[in-house]
């Protein structure tokens, strides 16, 4: 792992990724790892009634482990799939080669800068701007990994402001189930555990809709996806 | 040799034609009384027809490929069952080393044994070691948050995933004289036996069910469908003898106790469900069940069978 002068900003990475093109190994590598996520979790979509979806969407989940994403991921029809890109915080996956070639080649991240102070753009404009060039967005509004007992943690503001930049996109609350008992943070060795990831009805924001209500609003209806709340599961 | 293949081929013959009549039988019904798949009873007929035709499509492939096919496909049997059990447990995350050992050590190391007919560690490998070794892992992590319930349930999944299911490829290391090189007959009874009863004791309840027998664990279950079922799987087992080392009167017997160990694991099983509140142990074929849901009753009966084999029948 390398730290300091190594670290590119985002804006050198796409600006990078732009000119070369994505890795030749990186279409294979992302193969065998959805081949290995549906062999560790047997995972399964539950959409909600209107089926999987078929146009632009933000996908916003609860966050505990490293593989959630990949989840949402390997249960998308291929060509949502294919337009699909997670968010995820520059510094973790612009730390060593493999976490860079893995985040930006592999999954073709939107690597934003997590830390206000030391941050050179604006995370919401670069998602508007991803959004804006045709790609769907994979969210976790909880900002970290939950550690927690906690179901699910507060809302950070970033889906709200994202929503009113972009209000003619859907949001879809997805909630991912097990995953966190499949490898839990500091695990490297994953218990083969079936998961499920349920998909919501999708919202938006009204136009004046206070920021609090609004996320309240998607945090209540991500957390009715759970399992705990249901009592059929 | 030429006498195990032919009966082999009689008895793959057989069950074709019984599952292409079945098939047709099947879509006649639905045609005509679900033809908008709204009848349950036809779906779940038709959704067991299609899963015997997996069902006999694997096994086929194993025998073809001989002992080593037989026993890695029972070993991926017991890895999707050990997962759906898990799944259903109530771990913390100071279990995640003994959940990583049941699936990485003591399932490999279990067919191992099995491969290499060690049968005086393979009977005692998981109800012995397993279970002594298992707590230790996860005890050194320090967590007494419900440490027994914790510890029961791991080793139940490794007894009832594992240890269980890894019986029906040990017939095959049974040594009896004058039946050499037909081993994979055993698991054919075993399994037909095993079917036949379940989907038996479906159809003489469906027919003739009044009085339930376990409302409780499994509002389907009838007395009438239990004493019809058990009593006609035992006939089809007696008329199986000529695939197995048995007179006709022991296969009927052997068949009899399969039945009987099939059904009270089926409710065993049930229990288990109820008690975790889900219909079903999986998804493995969407919308009908997981495979636990499809390999209770053989699971219950597959240690019995085998050991009542290994002691009337067999060298070692």
């Amino acid at each position: 792992m390398t730290t300091g002068t190594d670290v590119a900003t985002p804006d050198q990475i796409s600006a990078d990724a732009r000119s070369r093109g994505r890795h030749p190994i990186a279409g294979p590598v992302s193969t065998l790892i959805l081949l290995f996520a549906r062999a560790v979790t047997a995972v399964r979509a539950i959409w909600s009634p209107d089926g999987p979806p078929s146009r632009q969407h933000v996908y916003f989940a609860n966050h505990s482990s490293h593989g959630d994403f990949i989840l949402i991921w390997t249960v998308l029809p291929p060509r949502e799939r294919r337009r699909t890109r997670p968010v995820a915080g520059a510094e973790y996956w612009l730390k060593s080669r493999l976490t860079r070639f893995v985040g930006r080649d592999v999954f073709n991240a939107v690597l934003i800068e997590r830390q206000p102070e030391t941050r050179s753009d604006d995370p919401v404009a670069r998602m508007a701007g991803t959004l804006d060039e045709g790609a769907s967005l994979i969210l976790f509004p909880e900002g970290t990994r939950n550690q927690t007992d906690d179901p699910l943690l507060p809302f950070k503001s970033g889906l709200y402001h994202l929503a009113k930049l972009r209000p003619d996109v859907e949001l879809v609350p997805v909630w991912i189930s097990n995953l966190n008992r499949v490898m839990p943070k500091g695990e490297f060795v994953p218990i083969p555990l079936i998961c499920t990831v349920t998909f919501g009805q999708p919202l938006r924001v009204c136009a004046d809709e206070p920021k609090q209500d609004f996320l309240d609003r998607a945090r209540a209806a991500l957390l009715s996806l759970s399992p705990h709340t249901d009592t059929a599961a | 040799m030429t006498e195990a293949r032919s009966d082999l081929l009689t008895l793959v013959l057989g069950i074709c034609a019984f599952l292409i009549i079945a098939t047709v039988i099947g879509q006649v019904l639905q045609r005509r009384l679900s033809p908008d798949r709204s009848n349950a009873s036809i779906e779940n007929l038709n959704a067991r027809i299609n899963a015997w035709w997996v069902m006999v499509a694997l096994i086929g492939i194993a025998f073809l490929a001989g002992r080593a096919g037989v026993i890695v496909l029972f070993a991926f049997c017991s890895f999707a069952a050990l997962r759906e059990f898990v799944t259903l447990t109530r771990t913390r995350r100071a279990d995640h080393w003994a959940l990583a050992a049941a699936f990485f050590v003591v399932l490999p190391v279990q067919y191992y044994l099995v491969a290499t007919d060690w049968y005086g560690l393979y009977a005692i490998f998981i109800p012995v070691y397993a279970f002594l070794l298992m707590p230790i892992a996860a005890v050194l992590r320090g967590d007494t948050e419900r440490f027994l319930d914790r510890v029961a349930e791991v080793q139940w999944a490794l007894m009832i995933c594992v240890f269980c299911i890894s019986h029906v490829p040990a017939l095959l290391t049974l040594q009896i004289p004058g039946y050499e090189g037909r081993n994979v007959l055993l698991i054919a009874f075993l399994v037909i036996v095993v079917q036949m009863s379940d989907v038996l004791q479906y159809v003489w309840g469906k027919l003739f069910g009044r009085t339930r027998i376990a409302p409780r664990l499994s509002p389907s279950k009838t007395v009438e469908g239990f004493l019809g079922g058990v009593a006609s799987a035992t006939l089809i087992g007696a008329a199986l003898w000529w695939i197995t080392p048995f007179t006709p009167l022991q296969a009927g017997l052997l068949a009899l106790v399969i039945t009987l160990m099939g059904f009270f694991g089926g409710l065993v099983m049930s229990a288990i469900k109820r008690d975790r509140g889900v219909k079903d142990w999986g998804h493995i074929v969407e919308g009908h069940g997981g495979l636990i849901d499809r390999l209770d009753s053989v699971i219950f009966s597959a240690p019995i069978f085998f050991h009542i084999v290994r002691y009337g029948w067999s060298l070692t």
